[in-house]
């Protein structure tokens, strides 16, 4: 019987070629629609989570406070609380850390023959590499070695390394640090942008200890201090509680009493761009809504298109009455065809959603995603419009009076 | 046998206030194989009795058997496959289903009686054929004369082999001509024991039928047996439909 609906729906659609075209790209529009945005939307949340996975979900950073003297506070890493020896006890006495590296950085101007570039001088011990997972491209890492005995060498990003030597090899060159001549031994795989959109391969790392005695100076206050420490959870550990034991020990270790704030920063990095993942979400959402409202004109453009079917019907549906069909057949016949009409319109909207969708990443440059689960929804929801759109006018269809319709001029 | 046999058959309209009674009491007994024609002019309760005759209207009071089965208290659906399996309907205006072909237009009440497309297809054809319009099967209604398509009509009232067939105003669009070619066909249709119940208000035309049942006010005035006169003899003293009237 639905088979039978079918064809007969079938047979009126094509009757009417025009009409049944306009009404389907109204379902068209807002199917393809829905595929589009949620597919940038998607490609956003895709994007943030794999510079969750760039950064290392697991790190926490540990920074210098700010300083309160006598009211007046100055910012962010204004004191140099957090030292070497801060490192290595956390690593010592919280389990749940896996490493925990001590950096300082600050600005240089860098010259290679008579290129310069301006870029950021990190000075970093063995640990960093293991703490912040980025291994060495070409090259070797900064060793126990070279912390003792502070060594001139650098190890270069690989923006740094495009800037001062293009595409030639820097290994075993010499670049200039403040006019400190250091040796290029490595050169770092490529890290990406920060979730802050910072370049993080514009850097170059040297040791701790070199960097301190030739190119950072010695903080006048406490020569130990660092500027911060990129801490390592292991796998599987709770970073909240890891947290919390991170901040206690520093507590105790720096003497504050229990009514002072911390002098310190513990910034969990992974929280930061669940932020950002959780407000692109709403972004997804947010599309997905806007899309949909064109799919409801859609739908209302579908019971419109039946209303009229049904009263320019209304002698064949009097006919079909007359002859046998039964309320329910005639309200069937009804739904079917604009189950059919949404379904069409909804199977050509998938595609063109797939298309734009693949358009926008090919010429925008934006990132999308093709979510099978929304395209599954967008068809279950063409589906769904037809039935709940069309589900009116079939009913007025069915409610007829057999001898008021035959009759109808 | 009475095919049909209808008792006191009343029917009122309410329009707001008032009562309108169309049909105040009708018993009329119809026969197995007779040819009856409904007359009366406009307002005399004719259409209200069809109506109620072909299930498409329930009555208000009274009693109807067709076929033996008494329908007058059905519901809507129950009315409905009464439609489908006893009655044939033959409309003024034809009543074809438009740009589908005479073939699939003759399936239609097969359609709803849930028999197999094999079997309607085989039905549609031989019924197509006792109408004579075998060779016009895959045309559409628009490419079809007045007369053939009420034909073709005629061939779907059939399909479903009904108790009895319904004919409202059957000539009602068609040139004296085709107005006695249908008549004709009709006859002979009814000498082979099919039923006709014909309405008209063209008193030449019921001449045809065998029994004249006449409507004024809601009630019968008048049912009388007569001797039809013949179509097919009719037709041969009408002159030939001139080529030129398309």
């Amino acid at each position: 019987m639905v088979l039978q609906a079918l064809r007969i729906a079938l047979r009126s659609l094509k009757v009417n070629k025009l009409r049944t075209a306009l009404t389907m790209l109204g379902i068209m529009i807002g199917v393809a629609a829905v595929i589009a945005m949620v597919s940038v939307g998607t490609g956003a949340q895709a994007r943030v989570a794999e510079q969750i996975q760039s950064l290392g979900s697991n790190l926490i950073m540990a920074m210098s406070g700010s300083t309160n003297q006598a009211g007046v506070r100055l910012g962010q890493g204004s004191q140099t609380t957090i030292t070497e020896d801060d490192a290595s006890a956390i690593a010592r006495e919280v389990p749940a850390v896996q490493v925990a590296a001590p950096s300082s950085r600050g600005n240089a101007q860098v010259v290679y023959g008579n290129l310069n570039w301006s870029t950021g001088i990190q000075g970093v011990t063995a640990d960093y590499f293991e703490a912040r997972d980025w291994p060495v491209d070409v090259g070797r890492p900064i060793l126990q070695e070279d912390v003792d005995g502070a060594t001139k060498i650098a190890l270069l990003g690989q923006t740094t390394a495009q800037n001062l030597f293009g595409d030639a090899d820097p290994i075993g060159q010499i670049i200039r640090i403040k006019k400190v001549p250091f040796t290029v031994v490595g050169l770092l795989s490529r890290k990406g942008q920060s979730a802050w959109g910072q370049d993080q391969d514009d850097v170059i790392l040297i040791p701790l200890s070199t960097a301190k005695k030739k190119v950072l100076g010695v903080s006048q206050a406490n020569a130990r201090s660092v500027g911060s420490i990129s801490i390592k959870i292991r796998p599987d550990e709770n970073m909240t509680e890891a947290e919390t034991q991170i901040r206690e020990l520093l507590r105790q270790r720096h003497r504050l009493q229990p009514a002072q704030d911390d002098d310190f920063w513990l910034r969990n990095l992974s929280e930061v761009l669940q932020t950002q993942e959780e407000s692109s979400k709403v972004m997804t959402y947010l599309l997905a809504a806007i899309a949909s409202v064109s799919l409801l004109v859609g739908g209302i453009g579908i019971m419109n298109i039946m209303l009229v079917s049904v009263t320019e019907r209304t002698r064949e549906i009097g006919l079909r009455m007359a002859v046998g069909a039964r309320a329910r057949d005639i309200l069937t016949q009804f739904l079917v065809e604009a189950v059919t009409l949404s379904l069409i319109g909804g199977v050509i909207g998938i595609a063109l959603g797939v298309g734009g969708s693949n358009a926008i990443n090919a010429l925008a440059e934006w990132r999308t995603v093709l979510a099978p689960e929304a395209i599954l929804l967008a068809f279950g929801f063409s589906a769904a419009i037809g039935i709940f759109f069309g589900f009116y006018p079939a009913r007025k269809a069915s409610r007829l009076d057999p001898i008021e319709a035959l009759r109808y001029e | 046998m009475a095919i049909i046999a209808t008792e006191d058959l009343s029917k009122d309209y309410h329009l707001g206030p008032h009562t309108v009674h169309a049909l105040r009491g009708v018993s009329v007994s119809i026969e197995a194989g007779e040819f009856v024609a409904v007359m009366g002019p406009s307002g005399s309760g004719k259409s209200t009795f069809m109506n109620l005759l072909g299930c498409l209207d329930r009555p208000s009071s009274g009693r109807y058997w067709l076929d033996g089965q008494d329908v007058a208290r059905l519901s809507r659906d129950q009315l409905a496959t009464v439609r489908n399996t006893k009655i044939g309907f033959v409309f003024q205006m034809f009543n074809l289903l438009a740009r589908t072909s005479a073939l699939e237009n003759v399936e239609l009440p097969l359609l709803y009686g849930g028999i197999s497309s094999r079997e309607r297809r085989e039905r549609a054809r031989a019924r197509l054929g006792a109408v004579g319009l075998a060779d016009r099967e895959h045309h559409h209604p628009s490419q079809l004369s007045g007369g053939q398509q009420q034909r073709v009509a005629i061939a779907r009232a059939l399909v479903n082999d009904p108790a009895v067939i319904l004919a409202d105003e059957p000539t009602g669009n068609l040139d004296t001509r085709t107005s006695v070619e249908i008549l004709a066909l009709l006859q002979r249709l009814n000498r082979d024991g099919l039923t006709i119940v014909l309405v008209t208000h063209e008193s030449d035309i019921a001449t045809y039928a065998g029994r004249r049942l006449v409507f004024r006010d809601g009630r019968l005035r008048s049912d009388e047996h007569v001797t039809p006169l013949d179509a097919a003899e009719a037709l041969k003293s009408l002159p030939e439909e001139e080529e030129a009237v398309a």
